[in-house]
């Protein structure tokens, strides 16, 4: 019998939509270094948002424990997926849901636009939503005639701007506030022309800008922060009440979440919801915290859909090294501690998941040889801030670590230059493997200190590599001498206790 | 005590004087020091790059010059290099496949010391200037090098036992907890990043008027004192190891480093 082959899709199915960069990380840093007000809102923000944090934090005696419940409630559920999407789907769909499956972006953004031509409608208003981001929705309607509006504050002056999320939590991080009211006046039809850069006057224009709409709207579309498999109920965390407006007002209303939000049962949110608001926005609780569970008669929403999206999700969790990162909660303490992301803000990582999460998200979730994407995980100097600030211990450096092994490997075996850097390991791995082969390079010593010259100091190297190094930091002048060759001549020579190998 | 010394590559090569200071303080303990020929380097920099192929051999070779009983405990002047000799070396012995190599990388481990961690934890020393004779009249500022705080979690070993050294002054370095930029091959991949990091740290270390920075881990040092000389900033680095050998009779010489009389002194 002859094999026939079925069609069946291999796995891992890769993640697509705003998850590639477009640029190398380097190059990109090197545009966003080069904007001073970007880098001063972003210092500025950032180290509020560190402080608020470690303040509430320090507040909870059983922090670590928490965090490690939070890791291992994850971690089980991670395990066990399959059976809790099931779960799930079953409680959701007895409650009056309607749940659709989504390989990825593409199928998620279709489903989404015919779920909201059912309606009859071009307008629909949206809850801050990372899902959404990633699968590019808001293009994908606009280009089927459909207007989305965006109502979480930060999301709008994004919108309004023409301008990308640069951070999860605080999309418009990268905006002061004169920039916000320049926005506003620009874009935002019936502004009072006086506005002013006060936050209370920004946030009484967009107020009255989205009510209208929240009034008007027949489609609200939302993300969400958990899903529970017990009860099959879905729950959204935020600030400001543009979420709940949109939850309970519309006819229709259409959540889109990764698969990974899962919690096996209801008692988890004990955990979780300290965990989260505490890591996010350093507040010991959020002002708005909504649940539901499918539909309820004469009460809010009367069409209630669930797109469940992989998009590269399932190809993340068959890495066993990597696949933790789908713990990951959005809360952004991550980014909020981290130096490369304080410095170049979110946009040079051009995925819609930054920072130090994002470097490894992002690739797990494309594959380690998508685009740009390989040069995610070299954006970090692995000072480990970010997981000692995870709220469920995402060991986010170890996993940058292994993802630049899968990168190096997927280099390997095609017929290509070495690069400087392949060339830089070679020599360093036989310069390394043994204190002969390191003693005779380091009889090379007196030829830096040529090099250093007079001053004693070496301020140019060639290549790309150690060129970098040297266009703003000099080598001191190397020394005579290396540690071992003073050892065996002076220290060991007149010393017969000692023993020279240590064998 | 028996104590054998992993120089580390970069001191080895670039800060012998690093190691000298670390073999006076031991020996000036009574305790002897011996040095295994056969090391060479922890492998992080091939680690932390992605070439864990290469790092095997490296690997390798740290822990046969390590795996032996001819010593009690082993101490680095590192905690980058402590690090990923505890934590590394076992994991890319274990995804080599080679579970001989990843136990004896386990028993290497539990069996090396950062400096601070040695004199603290094991040797009890809680007082510089008594029980070392530091004697180091500077004003110094201190940087906390990340593996140090995160992966090793020294907390305030290293800073404990300078505030002991005599004469010494201790500023407070503002934000000291940030990474300087180094990261290894990171300051080269991502050099305007690094930069970037780096001109902060540069510019805390010159607010605290302090002449020197000093620090536990070489290549942080090598960085950070990179950035300030070609800033023109007067202040330099030095390794802490050098400061705690430092005393009356046989002070730190700028020129020479520490050890240079070290035969006398013993």
């Amino acid at each position: 019998m002859s094999a026939v082959f079925v069609g069946m899709p291999s796995l891992p199915a890769y993640g697509i939509g705003n998850l590639h960069a477009t640029e190398s990380f380097p190059d990109a840093a090197h545009h966003e270094l080069a904007n001073d007000q970007m880098r001063t809102n972003l210092r500025h923000a950032t180290h509020s948002i560190r402080d608020k944090r470690l303040k509430v934090v320090g507040e909870l005696p059983d922090w670590e424990d928490l965090r490690s419940a939070g890791s291992a409630t994850k971690e089980a559920a991670m395990a066990d997926l399959p059976a809790l999407l099931e779960q799930f789907e079953a409680n959701f769909t007895a409650r009056g849901g309607i749940i659709h499956w989504a390989r990825d972006a593409e199928e998620a953004n279709r489903i989404v636009a015919s779920l909201v031509r059912e309606q009859d409608t071009e307008e629909v208003v949206k809850v801050k939503s990372m899902a959404t981001e990633e699968i590019g929705l808001n293009d994908h309607l606009a280009a089927e005639g459909i207007e989305a509006f965006e109502t979480d504050l930060a999301e709008l002056i994004v919108q309004l701007g023409h301008d990308k999320p640069s951070h999860i939590l605080v999309p418009a991080i990268h905006k002061n506030r004169s920039e916000v009211r320049e926005i506003f006046l620009r874009e935002m039809p019936d502004v009072d022309p006086e506005l002013t850069d006060d936050p209370r006057q920004l946030a009484m224009a967009a107020r009255a800008h989205l009510r209208r709409k929240f009034l008007s709207a027949k489609v609200a579309i939302s993300g969400a922060n958990f899903a529970l498999a017990d009860t099959g109920t879905l729950g959204v965390v935020e600030s400001e009440g543009n979420g709940r407006m949109c939850l309970t007002l519309p006819q229709t209303l259409i959540t889109v979440m990764g698969i990974e939000k899962l919690l096996p049962q209801a008692d988890d949110l004990e955990v979780f919801m300290q965990l989260l608001p505490r890591s996010s926005t350093g507040e010991r609780m959020n002002p708005y915290t909504s649940f539901w569970t499918g539909v309820t008669e004469d009460d809010g929403p009367q069409n209630v859909h669930l797109v469940m999206v992989d998009n590269g999700r399932t190809a993340a969790l068959s890495d066993r090294y990597g696949r933790s990162a789908l713990h990951c909660i959005r809360c952004s303490a991550c980014m909020n501690v981290c130096p490369v992301y304080e410095r170049t803000g979110g946009h040079a990582y051009g995925s819609t998941y930054p920072g130090p999460i994002g470097a490894i998200l992002s690739p797990l979730m494309t594959g380690i040889k998508a685009e740009e994407n390989n040069s995610l995980p070299y954006a970090s100097s692995l000072c480990g801030a970010c997981f000692d600030a995870c709220p469920v211990k995402i060991n986010i450096p170890e996993i940058l670590v292994h993802l630049r092994g899968e990168d190096v490997d997927s280099r390997r075996g095609k017929p290509r230059m070495p690069s400087e850097m392949d060339l830089m390991m070679k020599g360093a791995q036989w310069a390394f493997s043994s204190g002969t082969h390191l003693n005779l390079l380091e009889k090379a010593l007196p030829l830096g200190r040529l090099a250093a010259g007079r001053d004693k100091k070496i301020k140019r190297l060639p290549g790309r590599l150690a060129g970098g190094w040297t266009a703003s930091r000099d080598i001191p002048a190397p020394p005579k001498k290396s540690f071992r060759d003073w050892w065996a001549s002076e220290h060991d020579a007149g010393d017969t206790g000692t023993t020279k190998d240590g064998k | 005590m028996k104590i054998a010394l992993f120089a580390t590559c970069i001191v080895d090569g670039m800060y012998p004087s690093t190691a000298r200071a670390t073999v006076s303080i031991l020996e000036r303990l009574g305790h002897e020091v011996v040095f295994p020929t056969g090391q060479a380097c922890c492998g992080q920099m091939h680690i932390n790059s992605g070439y864990f192929a290469e790092a095997v051999p490296v690997i390798a070779n740290h822990v046969e010059a390590f795996d032996t009983p001819d010593y009690d405990v082993a101490v680095a002047p590192s905690a980058s290099c402590v690090a990923s000799v505890k934590h590394q070396h076992p994991m890319i012995a274990e995804r080599a496949g080679d579970a001989g190599l990843k136990s004896r990388a386990e028993s290497v481990g539990t069996r090396t010391y950062e400096l601070s961690q040695l004199l603290t934890d094991v040797l009890g020393i809680t007082d510089a200037a008594a029980e070392l004779g530091s004697w180091f009249p500077t004003s110094v500022t201190y940087h906390p090098s990340c593996h140090g705080m995160r992966l090793l979690r020294l907390q305030d070993r290293q800073l404990d036992l300078l505030r002991t050294v005599e004469g010494i002054t201790v500023a407070d370095l503002p934000e000291a907890d940030q990474c300087c930029g180094f990261g290894g091959t990171f300051s080269m991949k991502n050099a305007e990043v690094s930069s970037a990091m780096l001109e902060d740290k540069a510019e805390n270390i010159t607010s605290t008027g302090a002449s020197l920075c000093t620090g536990g881990d070489a290549s942080c040092l090598l960085h950070i004192g990179g950035g300030l000389s070609r800033s023109g900033a007067a202040a330099g680095t030095l390794h802490f190891a050098e400061i705690l050998a430092s005393t009356r009779e046989n002070p730190y010489d700028a020129g020479t480093g520490h050890g240079a009389k070290a035969k006398v002194a013993r």
